[in-house]
């Protein structure tokens, strides 16, 4: 195959775009696809201070390097979750690249600073571990962003993450989850923005942006992760692609232009429920946000959330902040 | 060729010449879930490996559940 750009030699195909790629000209496709992506949602402005989640995986380290090769102020955020072998050694590959590049990258354990981890909650919770992590992340990074006056949250969830997202939320009409899916999530009070700057990357452009640009990254998948429903999605998604080049993005995109705005009423619905949860301050719709109350039942300790409500300054194990924002799986995705 | 697959990592040994395509298609493999690497290099579906070479298939779906 040509590149068709330059028509030298390519090294990477890109179905849906009918065209394949040499490494120089695939480079300014994958930067030029994060740009209008930007652009088109307004995620960042001039001058804002983006915290970019970074899980020591290719999404992640692409989209903190995408984000600085393209001027913006990104510093990285790594979240300790306790899942063994698995988490030394993502939580490796993250501090490696931020050493290597002179990059800032804030570090939270949850055992350390939490008393617990995400096997620990899934079993303690007796949800699935996927739950009790993205309850986690969610919650924490947007605490961290709080704290430290970042204007913006970047993650690294690609067309991949999110057309797998829009499968799932679409079979069981969740149309509250449909009426937030968006590649930004504006700031509300006790909410950073949260923006998906690699919305127009699949994630086999995100895996070859790494391996071309020399960035190392956890190839291993989450042990945890293995056989959900979320990756069963995305094989559903990328036989029909196989047959039908250009269907994850048409799902995706078409969602976004035509589908989005006509649940934003439900949405509107659950965030007009929101007041502050009474441990932690942040917004939820229940008395106690559902960090906290993973927090509570995760905790090997003897106190519990009623406790907690009576008693909301008391410290738990660790060096436990006061938290300003929530993780309400219900409110935000 | 030596193929290394991942996740759990492993390798075969299969006879060249043939194409990443016709790889791929022989492992039971979709192409949009993996990038093949030959040697240092990423490779497109229709590069040719021969039988010397060693070949990464390097599986690119990742991810918990998120909404």
């Amino acid at each position: 195959m040509k590149c068709r750009r330059c028509k030298a030699p390519a090294v990477v195909d890109v179905r849906r775009h009918n065209a394949a790629f040499c490494r120089e000209c695939f480079l300014h496709h994958t930067r030029e696809q994060v740009r209008r992506a930007i652009d088109e949602h307004d995620m960042i402005a001039p001058g804002e201070r983006v915290l970019v989640a970074v899980s020591g995986g290719k999404d992640s380290l692409a989209a903190w390097d995408l984000l600085r090769g393209l001027g913006h102020a990104a510093d990285g955020l790594y979240l300790g979750l306790g899942i063994g072998e698995y988490s030394d050694t993502s939580g490796r590959y993250a501090r490696d690249f931020a050493d290597a590049r002179g990059l800032t990258l804030h570090t939270v354990d949850l055992a350390r600073d939490y008393g617990y981890d995400v096997p620990g909650a899934a079993a303690a919770t007796r949800r699935a571990p996927c739950g009790a992590c993205g309850l986690s992340k969610r919650h924490l990074f947007n605490e961290v962003a709080r704290d430290r006056g970042y204007d913006v949250v970047a993650t690294g969830h690609n067309l991949d993450d999110e057309a797998a997202v829009l499968l799932g939320n679409v079979l069981r009409w969740e149309t509250g989850y449909l009426g937030r899916q968006y590649p930004v999530l504006p700031a509300s009070e006790g909410f950073v923005r949260k923006v998906k700057p690699l919305v127009r990357l699949g994630e086999r452009e995100t895996a070859a942006y790494c391996v071309l640009t020399g960035i190392d990254y956890i190839v291993e998948e989450c042990p945890m992760a293995a056989g959900n429903r979320h990756l069963g999605f995305k094989e559903m998604l990328n036989a029909l692609e196989d047959r039908s080049p250009g269907s994850k993005a048409a799902f995706l995109f078409g969602f976004f232009e035509r589908g989005h705005e006509r649940f934003a009423a439900d949405a509107s619905e659950e965030r007009d429920e929101l007041h502050p949860c009474r441990v932690c301050g942040s917004p939820t719709t229940g008395e106690v946000c559902s960090f906290c109350a993973l927090r509570d039942r995760a905790t090997v300790s003897d106190e519990h959330t009623i406790d907690l409500v009576l008693r909301p300054t008391r410290r738990r194990s660790g060096p436990r902040r006061r938290s300003p924002a929530d993780a309400h799986r219900a409110e935000r995705p | 060729m030596k193929v290394v697959l991942r996740n759990p990592r492993r390798e075969l040994q299969l006879d060249g010449p043939t194409t990443v395509q016709a790889l791929l298609g022989r492992l039971e493999i979709n192409p949009e879930s993996v990038l093949v690497i030959c040697g240092d290099t990423l490779v497109t579906r229709d590069a040719e490996l021969a039988d010397a070479d060693t070949v990464e298939i390097r599986p690119v779906i990742s991810g918990g559940a998120t909404r």
